[in-house]
């Protein structure tokens, strides 16, 4: 179960309208190592991980990726309000506009939707907590990406939130996989 | 928005922040008293800061974890993306 908190985790600012930004953020919400990647990730994972420590872990850092998916969200529609169909062409949005206006949606920054392709969940914590690992580690260096692409102090004060909570998120699934592995979860004999 | 009403969400955040922050290094480190014992005191914080907001500008959460005046508050704006810090 899940409850809605009518809130931001963290507020998000923008300077001014910035459609180009927009649309490289949206790799954010609906690319590989994109928030949504990372909430459907690890709310899958959670089901079968054999410590109550890994469940919990995964199970909070999931409910927090989903409010970065909000904050994301945010992001994209800050940037896109107020902007002209012209401003919108000229950062090459032209064909998002066509479809769907300014509306938000789960595509990387060149319009490839949100698949379940992007994650895996395969049974295995150390193989699970290693691809969560890796993919903070991503997430981390496509908000370096994004950081280095803007100059607007308000929507990096954001940006520079979200990339730090990936370096305490994989910080916290290095914990958890030592714990695993120092407890021997998985004596399996072949 | 009126200046009082986003310090107020501020402050929230922040407490809220710590509580998250804490949250995840519990689930790790289950036997830091020290820890557990600043989570609890900023969740009994924030629990009182969300009522005080709330007794102000109407429910923050929904599915019965806020009360509403009538007629039902849960709709009324700013929803978290409209609002200017």
């Amino acid at each position: 179960m899940w409850i809605y908190e009518k809130k931001l985790e963290y507020p998000v600012k923008v300077s001014c309208p910035d459609p180009r930004m927009a649309k490289y953020i949206m790799t954010q919400l609906g690319g590989p190592d994109g928030e949504l990647s990372a909430a459907i990730r690890y709310l899958n994972q959670r089901f079968t991980m054999p410590t109550n420590m890994a469940k919990a872990l995964l199970t909070d850092i999931g409910t927090e990726e989903m409010a970065h998916v909000e904050m994301i969200q945010t992001m994209i529609y800050m940037l896109m309000k107020n902007t002209t169909v012209e401003e919108i062409k000229e950062a090459g949005l032209g064909g998002y506009y066509a479809i769907r206006d300014k509306a938000i949606y789960p595509a990387d920054s060149v319009g490839n939707p949100w698949t379940a392709a992007y994650i895996q969940s395969i049974g295995d914590v150390i193989a699970d907590l290693h691809e969560d690992l890796a993919a903070e580690q991503k997430a981390r260096a496509v908000y370096e990406h994004l950081l280095s692409l803007t100059d607007d102090p308000l929507l990096k004060d954001g940006l520079r939130f979200l990339r730090e909570r990936e370096v305490v998120h994989f910080q916290r699934f290095g914990e958890a996989l030592r714990n695993v592995e120092e407890y021997s979860i998985r004596k399996k004999h072949f | 928005m009126e200046k009082e009403r986003v310090e107020m969400l501020r402050r929230i955040q922040e407490v809220e922040f710590a509580c998250i922050d804490l949250n995840l290094y519990l689930d790790t480190h289950p036997t830091d008293q020290r820890a557990l014992m600043e989570f609890n005191s900023y969740s009994q914080q924030l629990m009182m800061m969300k009522r005080q907001f709330e007794s102000v500008y109407g429910p923050m959460t929904n599915f019965g974890f806020s009360q509403s005046q009538y007629p039902w508050a849960w709709l009324e704006d700013p929803w978290p993306w409209e609002i200017e810090y």
